[in-house]
């Protein structure tokens, strides 16, 4: 990453938010289910998840791990049970205060620069604010020389920093993130999760899709993981790698088949 | 061959000659039909984008009745223009009828569902690559919309060129409400129908040579900026 930014003109640059925020954490899901069909593809009986260092939800495929992560943004109605945010429910503060980076990043037909600049803009930040801090991500994601670039002729590596660098722009209070580093290359990947641990060590509370158990053990404080839709095992990081206490994790931490 | 071969020359002759009654009529043809596509493009493409993103009961109705309408045929939209403009008719007061006024009314008419049913298409198609990144964003289904249609604007100019297409080659409304008065109404369509009637055929290919010119034109130049885009990655 680029470090010829001084972390105090950083720091000023992409401050947008004027106003002391309301506290989002602890975010409580209760009783949350979704179910297509019947078929329940999503069953949390409660999860709370507390402020502090990323909260990683693993899990094999079909778990349901990107479902509860749109379920928690409110990308998709549950279809029972509640999210609530430091015990009150969504509102529009609550939309505007999180953000979340897809596994494909979805860039809009506008140049670098400008798809950071939109970001901004619909979260209310005045245009002669945007521009200082749009310069201020670009250079934290090492994109500033392609400022004037088409977003979507970017190496996947790139579009992925500069997914990541936009949703942070808007200064969340949580950040989504559903696989951001699927199929991104050790140097691409070590640079998406030195943003992610900065942004993190800022506040900005980490909630992440990963299949990635050594970046999960490099970058998580608690895991929760899933099996069937099911949250088979909450634990701080260290616990669960070093003693999972759900079969279906011991199963998938020593690779075998689970099924 | 030989009237093909000689009408080539003629409309040369005339082009280069600067005749300035073929201007005329070219040009009013050009800003009737154009006047009717931009007037159609700020009807059509928010109808056509709402239609992409809202979810009403009788959207798919709604989708059905916009397409069919793309088929509209001309003379019967000249005929209920004519009956809105005439002087019994609701817009009588107005006294647009025989005016370029009317000829750009019908024009609308014709177009809007075109642009508006293409549009549709293109917005969906976006939408459904955006829509979970807007909502992420905060922004709702309806102020999306203008995302959708700014980041759309390239492919949508299909839809435009398409409009245009119709517009400036259609001649059974026009001349209806027109009524291809000289120095007036008189556009290339409905000019090419009046000298063909008087057995005038160098006069109308040569019209014809440049309507299809026009076309070709525009379809370059909108492709080029197409190719352009697409090199770009912004359609």
């Amino acid at each position: 990453m680029n470090q010829l930014i001084a972390d105090s003109e950083f720091v000023d640059a992409i401050t947008v938010r004027r106003t002391a925020p309301d506290a989002l954490l602890p975010l409580v899901a209760s009783n949350l289910r979704f179910a297509i069909n019947g078929r329940a593809l999503v069953d949390v009986g409660e999860l709370d998840i507390q402020p502090g260092a990323p909260s990683v939800i693993m899990g094999p495929n079909g778990a349901g791990k990107s479902l509860l992560l749109r379920l928690l943004h409110g990308l998709i109605a549950p279809t029972a049970g509640t999210v609530t945010w430091d015990g009150k429910p969504a509102n529009e503060y609550v939309g505007s205060a999180q953000a979340m980076v897809f596994q494909r990043p979805v860039l809009l037909r506008r140049s670098v620069a400008a798809n950071v600049d939109y970001a901004l803009k619909v979260h209310g930040v005045p245009r002669n604010e945007r521009s200082a801090c749009v310069d201020a991500w670009l250079e934290k994601a090492d994109l500033a020389a392609l400022a004037r670039q088409p977003a979507r002729t970017l190496s996947g590596g790139e579009q992925q920093r500069l997914a990541l660098a936009r949703a942070l722009a808007v200064q969340p209070q949580i950040l989504f993130l559903d696989e951001p580093t699927a199929s991104l290359d050790p140097v691409s990947t070590q640079a998406i999760e030195t943003l992610i641990r900065d942004a993190s060590s800022r506040g900005t509370k980490m909630i992440m899709v990963t299949h990635d158990l050594g970046q999960a053990k490099r970058l998580a404080g608690e895991i929760i993981f899933m099996h069937r839709g099911e949250i088979a095992e909450k634990t701080p990081a260290a616990t669960f790698f070093d003693t999972p206490a759900s079969e279906q994790a011991k199963a998938f931490l020593s690779g075998g088949l689970l099924i | 061959m030989q009237d093909f071969a000689a009408s080539f020359v003629y409309a040369a002759e005339l082009l280069l000659s600067g005749d300035p009654e073929l201007w005329a009529i070219v040009l009013l043809s050009l800003k009737v039909s154009l006047s009717a596509v931009a007037i159609a493009a700020l009807i059509g493409m928010p109808l056509g984008a709402a239609l992409a993103v809202a979810r009403f009961p009788g959207r798919g109705a709604a989708i059905i009745l916009v397409n069919s309408l793309m088929g509209l045929p001309p003379v019967v939209v000249g005929l209920l223009v004519y009956l809105l403009l005439s002087n019994a008719g609701p817009l009588g007061v107005l006294q647009m009828l025989y005016t370029p006024g009317a000829m750009i009314f019908a024009q609308v008419v014709l177009v809007t569902p075109i642009i508006a049913a293409l549009t549709r298409q293109v917005i969906e198609d976006l939408d459904a690559e955006y829509a979970e990144q807007l909502r992420s964003f905060g922004v709702s289904r309806l102020n999306s919309v203008p995302t959708l249609l700014w980041d759309g604007r390239y492919s949508l100019l299909t839809a435009l060129l398409a409009g245009f297409g119709r517009a400036v080659a259609e001649v059974g409304a026009v001349i209806i409400v027109g009524g291809n008065i000289n120095h007036v109404t008189r556009v290339m369509t409905t000019t090419i129908a009046l000298e063909t009637s008087k057995g005038n055929l160098s006069l109308a290919l040569a019209l014809g040579f440049i309507l299809i010119g026009i076309a070709i034109a525009v379809n370059a130049a909108l492709g080029m900026v197409k190719v352009t885009a697409t090199r770009s990655a912004y359609a």
